[in-house]
């Protein structure tokens, strides 16, 4: 049973991270037009005007 | 929300720099790009269009570039999810140019106000939620995993130290996820009510209770999976919720947004623009060609014609002469006009009219919706059933309150609402999107559900079942050279008849003869010189034709007999569709205008419309509408002038285009965005089916509850069946809404 004195550190770090990154695109309003986003893969332009706040 | 940008705090600034900008004459176009970064609290000047036909990867790269192109743009971005673009520009790029560069490429665009919009910029709530969701379901899966352990077979100082570790997480997880649900208990047990956010809370603190009392004393179940479960189900359910109403309020600011009111002032005899809300009756203002008129107010100088169709529902222009009284809202046609501002603002007829809009609203009888409804039946019998098997099994057991306890938790816990509690909002959410799609904008969540109760509707004909735009008829009673001078005149002018006349020979492949000293003469028509003869076109009395009783231009060239061109209003698209389809799903379709009885019962004739009524005032469509309601109808009304406000506010719910005057919108449940009617008839079938897919999700989510909680009662319950049941549940409630798309 040692290998949980391992395992369960790291399964919480993983998913610490994971909610890291979820709070890192909400601050950086990648939820605001979740419908744009999904159209604009589809365009040749790169992007090179990223909205401003 | 009708917070008017030109408060007073913001209106002082202005005098000043209207002081100023009188001194400098050159700088008379600075105040109204200041005023717009201003009221919107930004820096530079941002320009907000509305982009009401954008949808696909093409659309946003074309109106970005065509922006970019634009001199003086710094940055455009386009958000498809709202149909908006937002442009970063100097001081002095006019939002017209925008437009007209957007129209020339093909893409129709409004100018939005964002002193307007600044509300819904920053979406603290929405975020708020979803950063709660984002807690609550990371820990959620993290508990899981340790309970998945605890269940297939952990036991003694792992299962305890499992146990820690998942309350460890669970607790500082619902604290701070399970707030808006506290905080709404908390508030409506001081209001003396029982909503639902009561249980929730109670089963959300006593699953986490007996938790960390059972991992204190070794025992073998924890809740603390459920707990963090129910949040986060829970908090989905509330963030759908809020979206749907969040976009239904940003839809309605952009609709109050769309029309920027500004007014030219004359003062000193420099002409200034400034808020409507700051216009003084005594003041004299300029309105041009096309233009609303801001305020009430008697012709000082010029000749017209005016449009009141939105006001009265009259289809004809009426000529208008120096001495005459205009109100607010009347649409200038051919010749500039200077009023004296008779009322302004609050006095002004316009205003008077949306007054009555708001008290019609305030006196129709709240709705209660469905989810009320089920709140209200669900919350009181799941107390009484958690108390009463508490009491039975402290009874039964003769004083062992831990189990007592226990089994009352897993009674809340089971019957707990996370399928109720998506029900609603699923279903909502699914079906808004499928009518925005469309081209529906929904400003009340209730409205969907009021929609799926008519059995009625009740249409208005200018502007709504018809574009409110005239078609020449009789085009071939003309010779062709006669058509190619009545093109060539027609181009001179910008009213309403001319264009459809320009636009009509244009599509024969009439090329329009060459005249010359072509002049306008506002209020009467246009003239000018062909091969040495006098030509005119425009009203009988000034060409010296006989009137007629429907809608009619008159040509004449030299001293022949005038041609009179007569004029019928086109179907706008779909209305053939939408009054059809209504039908078919055995509706019964009324047709009510304020035009004169002929008009009225050709359309109906055209339409299949059995009932119809014309030369209906304001006041009698409103009263048709009550008087339908209470012969227990349910009405639908569609219309779209101001004149169908009343009725609109009557009505158990209310469609209006997005053409339609501001008072209209504001008054109605369903805005159409495009020019298409047919989306009516979707509205109404689809709204049939969203009903039916909520009252399923009830029916599914009482049928978890009829198996889980006599298990519950009986104490046979376990983490684990509650954990399913709750998972299982919201799934298909959730999947069930899906099929609606």
């Amino acid at each position: 049973m040692e290998v949980l004195l391992y395992s369960i550190p790291i399964s919480l770090l993983l998913g610490g991270i994971g909610l890291g990154a979820f709070f890192w695109s909400l601050k950086n309003n990648q939820y605001d037009d979740p419908k744009g986003d999904a159209e604009r893969i589809l365009s040749d332009e790169f992007d090179d005007h990223p909205k401003q706040d | 929300m009708s917070v008017s940008p030109a408060s007073p705090s913001h209106s002082e600034p202005f005098e000043d720099e209207h002081v100023s900008a009188s001194a400098c004459p050159a700088c008379i176009a600075a105040p109204s790009a200041e005023q717009i970064a201003k009221s919107g609290d930004i820096k530079g000047a941002r320009i907000m269009l509305s982009l009401p036909t954008a949808h696909c990867a093409v659309c946003i790269t074309d109106v970005e570039r065509e922006l970019m192109k634009q001199p003086g743009v710094k940055s455009a971005r386009v958000n498809l999810t709202l149909k908006r673009a937002s442009v970063d520009a100097a001081g002095d790029v006019e939002p017209a140019g925008l437009i007209a560069a957007l129209d020339k490429i093909g893409y129709e665009a409004h100018e939005l106000d964002p002193g307007m919009l600044s509300a819904t910029e920053a979406d603290k709530r929405g975020r708020d939620l979803l950063m709660r969701m984002g807690v609550a379901g990371f820990a959620m899966m993290n508990i899981m995993m340790l309970s998945i352990a605890v269940w297939s077979g952990a036991e003694d100082s792992t299962r305890d130290l499992f146990h820690w570790i998942s309350a460890a997480i669970a607790l500082p997880t619902t604290i701070f996820a399970g707030q808006p649900f506290f905080a709404n208990a908390w508030a409506s047990l001081r209001g003396g009510r029982l909503g639902m956010d009561v249980p929730i809370s109670l089963a959300i603190l006593l699953a986490l209770g007996i938790s960390l009392f059972e991992t204190m004393h070794s025992g073998a179940h924890a809740y603390f999976e459920a707990a963090t479960m129910l949040t986060f189900f829970l908090l989905v359910g509330r963030y759908l919720d809020y979206r749907t109403r969040a976009v239904a309020r940003s839809a309605a600011e952009e609709l109050a947004a769309l029309e920027v009111p500004r007014a030219t002032v004359l003062r000193d005899g420099d002409e200034v623009t400034v808020p409507v809300g700051e216009l003084v009756p005594g003041d004299l203002i300029r309105v041009r060609p096309g233009g609303r008129i801001p305020a009430d107010g008697e012709v000082t100088e010029g000749q017209s014609e005016s449009d009141r169709s939105l006001l009265t529902g009259e289809s004809l222009p009426v000529q208008v002469l120096p001495g005459m009284t205009l109100s607010a809202g009347e649409v200038n046609l051919t010749g500039p006009l200077t009023l004296r501002v008779t009322a302004a603002g609050r006095d002004s007829s316009l205003h008077r009219m949306a007054d009555l809009v708001a008290m019609a609203e305030s006196a129709k009888t709240k709705y209660t919706s469905l989810a009320e409804r089920a709140a209200r039946a669900y919350a009181p019998i799941v107390h009484i059933l958690s108390f009463s098997a508490f009491c039975a099994w402290a009874w039964i057991t003769g004083g062992d309150f831990r189990l007592a306890v226990n089994i009352a938790a897993a009674v809340l816990i089971i019957t707990c609402p996370c399928a109720l509690g998506l029900a609603v909002p699923a279903v909502v959410t699914a079906a808004s999107g499928k009518l925005f799609r469309k081209g529906l904008l929904i400003k009340d969540g209730t409205a969907l559900e009021r929609m799926a109760e008519i059995d009625t509707v009740v249409f208005d004909k200018t502007g709504t079942l018809t574009m409110g735009a005239p078609r020449p008829q009789n085009l071939s009673d003309l010779s062709p050279e006669a058509l190619s001078v009545a093109m060539a005149l027609a181009e001179g002018s910008s009213h309403p008849l001319a264009r459809a006349l320009h636009e009509a020979a244009a599509g024969q492949g009439v090329a329009p003869a060459t005249l010359s000293d072509l002049r306008e003469v506002p209020g009467y028509g246009v003239e000018g010189v062909w091969q040495g003869q006098r030509v005119r076109l425009g009203r009988a009395n000034w060409i010296g034709a006989a009137e007629g009783a429907t809608t009619a231009t008159h040509l004449a060239i030299g001293d022949a007999t005038p041609i009179s061109i007569r004029f019928a209003d086109t179907l706008r698209t779909g209305a053939e569709e939408a009054v059809a389809g209504l039908k078919a799903q055995g509706k019964q379709v009324w047709l009510v205008s304020g035009d004169v009885e002929g008009a009225v019962s050709d359309l109906a004739a055209r339409l299949g419309i059995d009932t119809y009524r014309a030369g209906a005032l304001p006041a009698e469509k409103a009263q048709l509408v009550s008087d339908l309601t209470q012969q227990g109808h349910r009405v639908l009304m569609v219309g779209d002038g101001l004149n169908d406000t009343a009725a609109l506010a009557a009505a158990h719910v209310s469609v209006s285009p997005a053409s339609a005057l501001d008072a209209a919108r504001t008054a109605s449940d369903i805005v159409l965005l495009g020019k298409d009617l047919a989306p009516v008839s979707d509205a109404a079938s689809i709204s049939v089916r969203a009903r039916r897919r909520i009252k399923q999700n009830f029916g599914i989510s009482i049928v978890y509850n009829i198996i889980a909680v006599p298990l519950a009662l009986t104490g046979l319950a376990t983490p684990l069946m509650a954990a399913l049941a709750m998972s299982a549940s919201s799934i298909t409630v959730s999947l069930n809404s899906l099929r609606l798309r």
